[in-house]
């Protein structure tokens, strides 16, 4: 270990148009080391990595691989110098319908100088070779798509690796599997830096990164924010190095609530997970903040009745609230703006109008019929109240910035008066502008409704709300008021230090 | 701004060229008779156009509309002449069979999780058989041998063939035939119904985006089924128009009706460049390729051409959805 690094990034700048994503990136990474990238959403780790895999040219920098220059211009050309991803979906990676064999030489089968018949005792023979050299004890014969997704997972893997790789890059690994499936993912991933290859591994479960981890680097806006090698890992400096503190924040005046609005009691979301027991006031923002993957969005459902809780109670106003459907939930004044507008929120056929009204069209008709002079006044009094920059209530939100198709997704949730308010990463893509008038909104709105945000930014969380929960592990493990805040102990709860310890 | 022109009226303005060219090329083209005869000729086609625009707008397609109106003819046939039984009697007979197999391809649409195109070949293909169980396969009127021998004495009532052959007096006597009222009141029905109803934006909501529909409180699973019902009974209503103006229950019958359906549904989408399924392309789809059709018939072009003048139509319909408009790249 430490000796000269394999694979050198140097100064390494990409812009799209105007929008500059990477900055000036500097990264080494050494044989048989493994090399944790952190970085929250938008902090430019996918570009990086497609520059890297040869899927996007840069702009300015260099990248050397075992001192020779390296500049890829095609994913293959990437492959064959030595430089393998398995990119985070999982199914990119194998043939699901073809077998194990057949997917663990697939590169062969369409590389040059492959023979133009297919021999299936040459493959069978060749892909023994590449499992044995792996560990892998999966039947060769299974059809991919028969596999549980940690061996897909293995497989993809294992395919990579029939390249001899000097290099591989492996992007979310674990994200869709379950802890004991990431377990023996993780002795593949030892038996890797065992061979001495260089590992870069992206991940935010900071129990992965624990256990994996002999450097570790966070990046945030395009750059470098931190590097991590001494040991023991300094894991909080990293996750502080990712999520960044800016002390000059729009800090908020925090409030209390006297009248509690909504409570859980007991909330279990996930197998394995401690239950989740809070209680929201009227009047109140409150923020849950934690890493991605940690179950935000889980709750987020559950409360919202797309998602039924394994175990626990919740009430709304001191009545059994149990919603079975997001129906359910309006109807009991729960309303949720969804996380990634453009998968969950926005009706791409329909107009601004159209889309604030959507959820509310039966208070809007009459006998079925919309009233449309209705509808356009609701849609006329929202796009003023949140400052939606357009022509009219009838343009197309394709014709809208991020920022402002977030705030189309807000104002139709806040055409109506609410109970409680949940809204899942609603700073997400959104500029900062934006970000401040929906923030600026959501408080001065917040009288006779609970409001609850989920950010994974701690920022947003300081500037938007009044107390803070922090998640980790599936369940609520710090709870701040927005006053004073000890910001190393938010940050240590957000890293999971305490709850569960290193390997 | 002139390809948004284009884009917009672009078919409308290929529809009133073609009217213009057939009128001075072909003797006899512009004429209220003429009119009503195109009107006529895609009735039954544009019936069934309107009622899978209904399965388009929530992002499905029924492919079985076609031998949904056949199987209606012949138990519309079946019940008069088999089972001697009245008018009205033959029509809610219909009617249900096409809720029960809207019912059936929304179910397994919706909770077998067959794809909409596998799920309705598969129902197209069944009552394509099953229509011909009943009479062994043999094409139903008055006087035929059933397959027990005995000789079927029933007949079409003159109250079901008035709804294929009577016509309506309007300015000129005898001059618009049930089956043009039937499209016609259909047709601003369902109009308004997709445009002017909440049920009918939500339908939009869930064809554009089933998810944000769902969060936004719909039920995602009844549209769906629904949009099945409405195109399943549109085309039985379908089936009732041809057995009416038959007057016979003809196994060989009806076999234009689902791609002509399909195509006027398709060429919908061009006008007024909607670029999305809607009712009132529909029906100017349908009445397009009537039009179309009718010219060509009047200038003496061979019937075979037909179908392949009716492909162009659509192909270059598509093109302007598409291609012209940019919805496409999305």
């Amino acid at each position: 270990m430490g000796a000269d690094a394999v694979f050198r990034v140097e100064g390494l700048r990409k812009s799209f148009g105007q929008n500059e994503v990477l900055g000036g990136i500097s990264l080494e990474l050494h044989s048989g080391e493994v090399t944790v990238l952190m970085g929250a959403n938008g902090a430019g780790k996918s570009t990086l990595v497609k520059i890297v895999s040869g899927v996007y040219s840069h702009g300015a920098g260099s990248m050397q691989l075992a001192g020779k220059a390296f500049d890829p211009q095609t994913p293959a050309e990437a492959i064959r110098a030595g430089v393998v991803t398995v990119h985070q979906n999982i199914n990119d990676g194998v043939v699901a319908d073809l077998d194990v064999a057949t997917n663990l030489t697939l590169d062969r089968l369409s590389g040059k100088g492959a023979s133009m018949l297919f021999k299936p005792r040459n493959v069978r023979r060749e892909a023994r070779a590449v499992a044995d050299r792996m560990g892998l004890t999966i039947d060769l014969k299974a059809r991919v798509a028969d596999l549980a997704l940690a061996d897909r997972q293995m497989v993809a893997i294992a395919r990579a690796m029939a390249h001899e790789p000097k290099v591989l890059i492996l992007d979310e690994p674990t994200s869709s599997l379950s802890s004991a499936e990431a377990d023996r993912l993780f002795s593949l991933i030892d038996r890797l830096r065992g061979h001495g290859v260089a590992i870069l591994y992206i991940s935010h479960r900071m129990s992965d990164i624990r256990r994996l981890a002999d450097r570790i680097v966070s990046m945030r806006d395009g750059v470098i924010s931190g590097a991590f090698d001494k040991k023991p890992l300094d894991y909080e400096g990293a996750v502080n190095a990712m999520l960044g503190r800016k002390i000059h924040l729009d800090r908020v005046v925090a409030r209390s609530s006297a009248r509690a609005v909504f409570t859980a009691e007991a909330l279990r979301i996930a197998h394995g997970a401690k239950p989740i027991s809070m209680t929201l006031g009227t009047g109140e923002v409150v923020a849950i903040t934690g890493l991605v993957g940690v179950g935000k969005t889980a709750l987020a459902e559950t409360l919202f009745g797309v998602r039924r809780p394994l175990a626990g109670t919740m009430h709304m106003d001191g009545k059994p609230y149990a919603p079975g459907s997001a129906r359910e939930a309006i109807a009991a004044g729960v309303f949720l703006v969804a996380k990634d507008r453009a998968a969950s929120g926005i009706v791409g056929d329909f107009n601004i109008e159209r889309n604030i009204s959507l959820p509310f069209l039966k208070r809007m008709s009459g006998f079925g019929v919309i009233k449309k002079r209705a509808e356009r006044a609701v849609a006329r009094r929202q796009i003023d109240e949140l400052g939606i920059v357009c022509r009219s209530e009838k343009d197309e939100l394709s014709a809208l910035s991020g920022g402002n198709q977030q705030k189309v997704m807000v104002a139709r949730w806040m055409s109506q008066a609410s109970r409680l308010f949940i809204l899942d990463e609603p700073f997400q893509g959104v500029d900062i502008s934006a970000r401040r008038d929906i923030a600026a909104k959501l408080r001065a709105s917040a009288d006779g409704r609970a409001t609850l945000i989920f950010v994974t930014e701690i920022d947003e969380a300081l500037e938007t709300a009044d107390r803070i929960l922090v998640m980790s592990e599936q369940t609520i493990v710090g709870e701040h008021r927005n006053a004073d805040i000890d910001l190393d102990r938010l940050l240590a709860e957000v890293a999971g230090g305490p709850l569960n310890s290193a390997p | 701004m002139l390809r948004d022109h284009a884009i917009r009226y672009g078919f409308i303005v290929l529809l009133v060229g073609l009217i213009a060219y057939f009128a001075v090329a072909a003797d006899g083209f512009v004429s209220p008779q003429s009119a009503v005869f195109i009107f006529q000729s895609v009735a039954i086609t544009g019936v069934l156009a309107l009622g899978v625009t209904a399965t388009l707008v929530v992002g499905g397609f029924d492919l079985s509309i076609g031998s949904v109106a056949t199987s209606a003819m012949m138990a519309a046939s079946y019940a008069m002449v088999v089972l001697e039984q009245n008018a009205i009697v033959a029509v809610i007979a219909c009617l249900v069979i096409g809720v029960i197999v809207g019912l059936i391809n929304g179910w397994l649409i919706v909770y077998m999780r067959v794809p909409d195109l596998l799920a309705t070949l598969g129902m197209m293909f069944l009552l394509l058989g099953l229509q011909r169980i009943p009479t062994e396969g043999r094409s139903i009127a008055t006087g035929m041998t059933m397959p027990d021998g005995s000789v079927a004495n029933g007949k079409f009532s003159e109250a079901f063939l008035a709804l294929g052959r009577h016509r309506i007096d309007f300015f000129i006597p005898n001059l618009i035939p049930v089956s043009v009222v039937v499209l016609v009141v259909l047709a601003v029905l369902i109009w308004f119904f997709l445009e002017y109803t909440r049920f009918g934006r939500m339908m939009y909501a869930v064809g554009s985006n089933e998810r944000a529909a769902e969060l936004a409180g719909a039920p995602v699973k009844a549209y769906k089924i629904w949009a099945y019902v409405i195109s399943g009974v549109f085309a039985s209503i379908g089936g009732i128009l041809l057995a009416a103006r038959l007057g016979r229950g003809d196994i060989a019958s009806g076999n234009n009706l689902l791609l002509d359906a399909v195509a006027a549904a398709l060429i919908g989408y061009a006008v007024l460049g909607a670029a999305k399924p809607n009712a009132f392309g529909t029906a100017v789809g349908a009445v397009f390729v009537g039009v179309l059709l009718q010219g060509l018939t009047m200038m003496n072009a061979p019937y075979y051409t037909q179908d392949f003048v009716k492909g162009a139509v659509l192909v270059v319909a598509l093109v302007f959805t598409f291609a012209l408009s940019g919805r496409g790249k999305r």
